[in-house]
């Protein structure tokens, strides 16, 4: 009861409400979803060093070849089984030539002569092969994202969208389709074509979308019940326009990470062919033809299979470090805890 | 339940129906002739073909190569062991390959749910970091670059008083022995993905209420991590089987031819190469009727293991 019978002094309050302070609403600029993903994206450690190390190998795969005056082919009969050597770098005790304690450039008389990766059985320059045979897993790995974007999207947009009998008779391929284990697929293919990049690449086409059509499938169908595309088709939207304009960019994030997964199991694909010799043939290079090269000298030189194994090995984390970024990026729902 | 099983096997049935066809026509259509040898001119050829039964109209040698099949009789091998049935062929190289196989699953998945539950338990810790960079380089790097870094560096590498400790090429005389690189080098693959999935469901499991609910019981870690949390989340890992099996079937491919292990995948590997066709069909049939089989059997044994998933694909 005390306090109901507290007298206060009007004085000691203030009326605030005209003050500019209180009355200002704070607009923050905002941010679109795309610069979003990009900060989400940029916060991840593993994924910017993934692409770091991919631009750093497409730069070589571009212009290393051509930093020698070497071809992926070209023989030199007197330069066989070089260890590497490099300008500069030879003097602190590593890639010096040396193998097993005896530097085979100075044994042979070749002084002026560096080869940065070494050569292989042939005589012929590892630099150039290498950087060549890295050209085979990039191609790949652009094929696979082709491969998801439009065949792999444009059949789970046909089916998701349109429905009815179709989608079931597109589903039932689909389940027919995905119990053919791709070692069997690729096999067949194989023998029938001459093992090659065309038949690979062909492969791949049959069995790398399948994944994308499910997950864009799933996606459109709980997407075209919303409201918002029943209010496009009320305005009088075409069927194009729906599926391009309003189904696409909200299932496009869904898309890149599948498509962005599927690249690392299309390289390990091609070279595990290329390694067991149902690949690239040689000459041609590809960095599975270039480990098993290796690995028929592995207890000799062992060098030989080295560079190719390192590229190869950072090429696949970094994709894989890049595609986990992505997804976390892209969908934070999806991000592992 | 019932009605989704007999779909599942329907399907099934189609899939191995269209494997089959498949195989069937690629090879028809494949360039080369499994009598190519030079001494033999064209009478004799024709006499070959006439004896394999190959001048027959397609569709007679259609029936008659299913109906083999489906009795297990795959003809004879044409190029690697002239004459010999493809089933005896198979017969003793399948057991290693198996073997191999399982022996790969068995290790990986044990592997793989420890370093998930330590991870897991111990979440954001140096060790939760350690199992993530292991996932993460085990799901990327091919099997075949494991095994030729284990069959180098422990095979040839590391020797006891001259004799190397694990055999670089596969010992028929000393199986075990020689099983333990290629079985490690197959379970990596395995260790990362069960490791990576594991540690997700166990992360979700650990915060869920039910657990919650456990420690209020006053239960100790103990129980709770190990009755309440590991179970549960062991049975989403399940699914990965699929992949899994799909990886090791690619996996044992070079793996075998690596190590020089007399199984089937090496067998495949050389059948393609010289065009001996009954024997890239005979295993493919395999390849295909094991992944088929490991599907249904997954799919079927989760709706049992997991009630949850019953409902929802009853409702299909």
């Amino acid at each position: 009861m005390n306090q109901l019978d507290q007298k206060y002094d009007k004085k000691s309050f203030e009326r605030i409400l005209n003050n500019e302070d209180f009355q200002t609403d704070v607009v923050y600029k905002g941010i679109s979803f795309w610069k979003d993903v990009n900060l989400r994206f940029r916060q991840n450690k593993g994924a910017v060093v993934g692409i770091i190390f991919i631009l750093i190998i497409a730069f070589f795969a571009f212009l290393g070849p051509s930093m020698t005056t070497h071809t992926y082919r070209s023989k030199v009969d007197d330069h066989i089984n070089l260890p590497a050597r490099i300008q500069g770098i030879e003097k602190l005790g590593i890639f010096n030539g040396e193998s097993n304690g005896i530097n085979v450039y100075e044994v042979r008389g070749l002084d002026d002569v560096y080869y940065w990766f070494g050569t292989d059985t042939l005589g012929r320059d590892l630099w150039t092969r290498v950087w060549v045979g890295t050209r085979v897993s990039l191609y790949i790995a652009f094929l696979a994202v082709i491969i998801d974007m439009f065949i792999g999207m444009g059949y789970g947009l046909v089916s998701g969208y349109i429905g009815g009998r179709l989608d079931t008779f597109m589903q039932r391929i689909i389940e027919v389709l995905s119990g053919i284990p791709n070692l069997v697929i690729v096999t067949l293919f194989v023998i029938v074509l001459n093992p090659g990049i065309i038949s690979i690449s062909l492969a791949l086409v049959i069995t790398g979308w399948i994944g994308m059509s499910r997950v864009v499938r799933s996606q459109v169908l709980k997407l075209k019940e919303l409201d918002f595309i029943l209010a496009s088709k009320t305005l009088g939207a075409k069927t194009s326009t729906l599926l391009v304009v309003d189904l696409l960019p909200n299932i496009f994030g869904q898309v890149i990470i599948m498509s962005m997964f599927s690249i690392p199991s299309a390289i390990f694909y091609e070279s595990f062919l290329a390694f067991i010799g149902l690949g690239l043939q040689p000459p041609l290079a590809s960095l599975g033809v270039l480990i098993n090269d290796g690995y028929k000298s592995i207890l000799v030189y062992p060098h030989i299979i080295v560079s190719p194994i390192i590229v190869l090995a950072i090429l696949m984390v970094s994709f894989n470090l890049v595609a986990d970024g992505m997804r976390d990026a892209l969908d934070p729902k999806m991000k592992q805890q | 339940m019932l009605r989704y099983i007999g779909k599942r096997l329907l399907i099934s049935i189609v899939t191995m129906f269209v494997i089959l066809s498949l195989l069937f026509l690629l090879l028809e259509f494949m360039p080369g002739s499994p009598f190519n040898d030079e001494k033999l001119n064209e009478q004799q050829k024709e006499l070959l073909y006439e004896k394999y039964g190959l001048n027959k109209p397609i569709h007679e040698r259609f029936f008659i190569y299913t109906t083999n099949i489906l009795k297990g009789d795959f003809g004879v091998s044409y190029t690697i062991e002239k004459n010999a049935p493809v089933s005896r062929m198979l017969e003793t190289r399948m057991p290693i390959s198996i073997r191999l196989g399982l022996q790969a699953l068995v290790f990986g998945s044990l592997i793989g749910v420890v370093l998930a539950s330590i991870a897991a338990v111990y979440k954001n810790s140096k060790w939760d970091t350690m199992t993530t960079i292991f996932a993460v380089i085990g799901i990327s790097i091919p099997s075949y670059v494991f095994a030729l870094g284990l069959s180098y560096f422990l095979g040839y590498k590391l020797t006891l008083a001259g004799y190397p400790i694990f055999p670089m090429t596969y010992n028929l005389y000393r199986p075990i022995q020689s099983s333990i690189l290629p079985t490690v080098a197959l379970s990596m693959f395995v260790i990362a993905t069960v490791a990576r999935f594991m540690r997700t469901e166990l992360v979700e499991v650990l915060g869920s209420d039910y657990i919650m609910l456990a420690e209020a019981k006053g239960l100790t870690a103990k129980k709770v991590i190990f009755r309440h949390s590991i179970r549960n989340a062991l049975i989403p890992v399940v699914t990965v089987l699929g992949p899994l099996t799909v990886g090791l079937m690619t996996g044992s491919l070079v793996i075998e031819r690596i190590f020089g292990i007399p199984g089937i995948g090496d067998l495949l590997v050389t059948a393609i190469s010289v065009n001996d066709f009954n024997v890239v069909i005979a295993i493919s049939f395999f390849y295909s009727l094991f992944y088929i089989i490991m599907a249904l059997f997954i799919d079927v044994i989760y709706g049992v293991i997991d009630p949850r998933i019953r409902v929802d694909k009853g409702g299909e």
